[in-house]
């Protein structure tokens, strides 16, 4: 029962705000903080006893289920994790508690935001232990709402237009998603919407079959991570939303879009994803470099740290290109954790920043580094382990993604290591503009140094972040067995 | 001997006793007590419904009366959306309805029997009728608002085209059973099966009948393109009787569509004889149901108008299911008429509500509404995410049935059609839920629904949570209605 208790005790949390007099902002937080908290334990737990327990086999663990839900057409309760969804159900827990005690400033509509907020967590977690389809979809479906509502009314000022832009934009993808499962369904009997036993069966059915359904996750998905040219919706939604839900955005969201390609449509689809592989590859080039050159252009620094995620989710796209090679793939399991820490941590500081200056734009700031040096600490750490500073998660992930693709596609890698440079290039440019050079006292000098509650939040994420650079093993043990099986899988 | 099984009639007996005695006792009282008719109205539904549970199986009437499976699902449907209708018409009632109360709720009841007759008809002369019956009730509540030049005209407009198209349906008809001999729908099917195995194809006169069939019940459907006259009805009638246009006299159609169409013309279905595949037309039409109904919706600023577009869209989305006409398709198509009723019934109650506050049925009116009133935004929110079909309420499982159905059927190009439509759909509603919102205004007023208005409310959210999260006992029970018609 462990993976239920941490899908829906944020439910329960949802259902205790709601009945919470709104007069009683302290009692919200306090409810919400309580109710995240203890998934992220749980999701701690979780990962520590799969590490001891189950990482040597490929078999899911905690599995419940399959129950009987909806009979007439087949809809089981299935839950159960493996290698590549429990880093993300530590990552969804973290992130979430973290994103919670980052809200405490949220002054306006405190009772609706928290209870959104809960309710999101439930639809995160979900995706990364349904085990059916049905299900799987249902909680894809249900984080939009909260979503919506999230980045509506708390967002910037063009919140209205990228709150429906994203919501308009993530349905349009899951609609094919939807189409490719129903065809699934029908395509054997007896009808199943397992997702395990779909992966069995799928590469039994009709080229063309396939090929459709490949085609149609496949929009579904890279809208979600979002793979170029489908990433418009990214750079509004990120920009607009209140800091901790560009966390989430950043952290977990678009982790499911790369999460359900090697969920469901790489080891179910062996044969497109041979046709497909370098054309992925080559979005995920696209999307490398294009991410890099457009941050580089802005004035922003909350749209520099939302393109830089176009970018560094490209290379997740290489590596899921070379599917043939462990590497890659666990390059690729890499990198979403490492940018779920990073970026995560840099929306965090953005947001610390802005809360102070009321203002994102870099060029307006200089020199903070004498007044503000603690923060000027931490965000030069993210900066360089966003450009991928050996020693910092970032590296270890970015140089799997190119030594494991580099087998597979010479030129488009070599092409991809530059994205690399431009990183730097891009990064450095805004840690100098913004805390070395001249300071402005006339403008800045009432600006206050981030504060503990702040430094708490993005604490654990420097921690794990440096961790992981030094010390990768825990991981990729965590994920070996399950990663080699479903290598096997997608060279069938 | 004809058997008079008259125990299987009792509900609809009942009911139209019942709605007597509400005329009688508005009458007896001097028409003052108009929340107490309102009760005894809802009071009779409810006791028909208790009839329905112990009554029902069998044949009367010969055969031309059927309680089956199909008949006793869509009859829940009806007694819901009149129940539903009369639990928010209390307001309207006592504010601006001062004459005819009464006769308003008998009104209402006397349509819900004619449904009922209807979903049990198995010829085509006791479907004629309960067709008559339904909606000649209807074209006078329509106008019920008598000082209400739009709402006159809004009766009227539904009369002429309502008899207008049961003209046509009745030609038809008449087509039918000229060319087959019979008024019994089995067997017509069998003449038909008949008469294409001896000739190897139909004539034109039967393709000549069955186009008009499909136009009159088109009609009564608002299928595109035989839908123009519903918004202006939609908008003019009394919210309650549009919410019961839109969701009772819709669910007639449906089933009326299914005993004719699925069970009687079911041989044109079938791979071995395609001589014309009703089919096709069927996906064609439904597709610029959705097409047209949805991005016509996008442009209204009355809430009335948007609900009545977006129902002309959802109907388009049934007919996916009905296109499939197999067992899922069949399942399907009911499923999504009883969570439509909790959705629609719902979000006309709620655009009710509202109106009677504040006399404005504008979009923009709703600014900010969730500021002042949380729980009645929260709940048209709710209603409106349903229609959009986002899980996990009703109207999701309701969604993915028809579309599943469709795909079983091989029209996949529909069901995509369908789903990019549904995203369109999405927009309009979430407008309404981003003035509630999203907007910074803060309204004076503050939206407290009457007792029975709330139940409605209550009713609509806990249906769409209830049936979206456990939906197998209804959709069992819709699988058994595929049972009446041997695919």
């Amino acid at each position: 029962m462990m993976l239920s208790y941490t899908i829906f005790l944020p439910m329960v949390g949802f259902l205790a705000i709601l009945f919470t007099p709104k007069e009683k902002i302290w009692t919200v937080r306090w409810l919400a903080a309580i109710f995240s908290f203890i998934p992220m334990i749980l999701s701690f737990i979780i990962t520590y006893d799969y590490f001891i327990n189950s990482s040597a086999s490929s078999a899911f663990a905690f599995v419940e289920g399959p129950f009987e839900w909806i009979a007439a057409i087949n809809v089981q309760y299935f839950l159960g994790v493996d290698g590549i969804s429990v880093p993300m159900v530590f990552l969804t827990g973290l992130l979430s508690f973290l994103s919670i005690i980052a809200s405490f400033n949220i002054q306006n509509r405190v009772k609706e935001y928290f209870a959104f907020f809960l309710l999101l967590e439930t639809g995160m977690m979900g995706v990364f232990c349904a085990l059916d389809f049905f299900l799987f979809y249902i909680f894809w479906e249900v984080m939009l709402v909260p979503m919506y509502f999230l980045i509506g009314i708390w967002g910037g000022p063009r919140k209205e237009y990228a709150a429906i832009k994203f919501f308009l934009y993530t349905l349009f993808g899951s609609i094919f998603m939807l189409v490719a499962i129903l065809i699934l369904y029908f395509s054997f009997d007896p009808h199943t919407l397992s997702i395990p036993q779909l992966i069995e069966q799928a590469p039994m059915m009709t080229r063309t079959l396939q090929m459709l359904c490949f085609v149609f996750f496949f929009v579904a998905f890279a809208i979600k991570v979002p793979v170029w040219p489908f990433h418009t919706w990214l750079p509004d939604a990120h920009v607009e939303a209140p800091t901790a839900v560009s966390v989430i955005l950043a952290g977990v969201l678009l982790k499911m879009g790369t999460y359900g390609m090697l969920r469901v449509s790489w080891p179910m689809f062996p044969e497109p994803l041979r046709y497909f592989s370098i054309p992925i590859a080559l979005l995920g080039l696209i999307g490398i470099i294009y991410g890099a050159l457009v941050s580089m252009a802005q004035k922003d620094l909350k749209k520099l740290v939302a393109y830089s995620s176009v970018s560094h989710m490209g290379y997740c796209m290489l590596a899921l290109g070379a599917y043939s090679s462990v590497t890659a793939i666990a390059g690729c399991m890499f990198q979403m954790v490492s940018h779920g820490l990073i970026t995560g941590a840099l929306f965090l500081l953005v947001g610390v920043l802005y809360d102070r200056a009321h203002t994102r734009e870099i060029a307006a700031f200089g020199g903070l580094g004498v007044k503000i040096p603690v923060y000027t600490g931490i965000m030069v750490l993210f900066s360089m382990a966003s450009l991928g500073l050996p020693g910092m998660s970032g590296f270890v992930s970015e140089f799997m993604v190119f030594v494991g693709a580099f087998g597979s596609f010479k030129l488009i890698t070599a092409l991809a290591v530059l994205g690399v440079v431009l990183t730097a290039g891009y990064m450095l440019r805004m840690v100098q503009r913004m805390f070395l050079g001249e300071f402005n006292m006339a403008k800045w000098g009432g600006l206050t140094e981030i504060n503990t509650r702040e430094i708490l939040t993005v604490a654990p994420l420097a921690v794990l972040t440096i961790a992981l650079g030094v010390y990768p093993s825990p991981l990729s043990n965590l994920m070996r067995a399950t990663l080699e099986n479903l290598v096997n899988l997608m060279a069938r | 001997m004809i058997n008079f099984n008259l125990k299987i009639m009792l509900p609809e007996i009942f009911l139209f006793l019942w709605a007597l005695v509400v005329i009688a006792y508005d009458l007896g009282t001097r028409r003052r007590h108009s929340r107490t008719i309102g009760y005894l109205t809802m009071f009779g539904i409810a006791v028909a419904g208790v009839l329905l549970a112990l009554y029902h199986g069998g044949l009367s009437f010969g055969s031309m009366f059927q309680s089956d499976q199909l008949a006793v699902f869509f009859k829940i449907i009806f007694l819901g959306s009149a129940f539903m209708a009369v639990g928010s018409s209390f307001d309207i009632a006592h504010h601006k309805i001062q004459h005819h109360r009464g006769e308003y709720y008998g009104l209402i009841l006397f349509s819900t029997v004619g449904m009922m007759f209807l979903s049990s008809a198995s010829e085509l002369i006791s479907l004629y009728i309960g067709l008559e019956l339904t909606t000649i009730p209807l074209f006078v509540l329509a106008a019920y608002y008598k000082d209400d030049k739009i709402s006159v005209e809004a009766g009227l407009k539904y009369m002429i085209i309502g008899a207008f198209s049961s003209a046509i349906l009745l030609y038809g008809l008449s087509l039918l059973y000229g060319m087959t001999g019979t008024t019994d729908i089995i067997w017509i099917k069998i003449e038909l099966a008949k008469t294409f195995l001896r000739w190897g194809k139909i004539g034109p006169g039967l393709i000549l009948a069955f186009v008009m069939i499909m136009a009159g019940i088109g009609f009564k459907l608002a299928l595109v393109p035989f839908h123009m006259w519903a918004p202006d009805v939609y908008q003019g009638a009394p919210t309650p009787i549009t919410a019961f246009l839109s969701v009772g006299s819709k669910a007639a159609g449906v089933v009326a569509f299914a005993r004719i169409f699925v069970n009687g013309l079911i041989s044109f279905a079938t791979d071995v004889m395609r001589p014309l595949d009703w089919g096709i037309i069927l996906a064609v039409l439904a597709s610029a149901a959705m097409i047209i109904g949805n991005i016509t919706a996008l442009r209204q600023r009355n809430i009335k108008r948007m609900l009545a577009y977006s129902s002309i869209a959802q109907i388009g989305y049934v007919m996916v299911g009905m296109v499939a006409a197999n067992t899922m398709g069949i399942a399907s198509v009911g499923f999504y008429m009883f969570i439509y009723l909790f959705a629609n019934m719902g979000a006309f109650a709620a655009a009710t509500i509202f109106h009677d506050k504040t006399g404005s049925d504008g979009i923009i009116s709703y600014s900010g509404l969730s500021k002042t009133s949380p729980v009645f935004a929260a709940f048209l929110t709710i209603f409106l995410l349903s229609l959009a079909g986002i899980p996990p309420l009703g109207g999701f499982v309701a969604k993915y049935l028809v579309f599943a159905a469709g795909i079983q059927a091989g029209y996949t190009w529909l069901v995509i059609l369908a789903l990019l439509t549904a995203v369109v759909s999405l927009y309009y509603y979430v407008l309404v839920v981003k003035m509630m919102y999203f907007s910074s205004e803060t309204p004076t007023f503050q939206i407290k629904p009457s007792f029975p208005a709330n139940l409605v409310l209550l009713l609509g959210v806990v249906g769409l949570f209830l049936f979206g999260i456990f939906p197998s006992p209804i959709l069992d029970f819709a699988f058994e209605t595929a049972k009446v018609f041997a695919f």
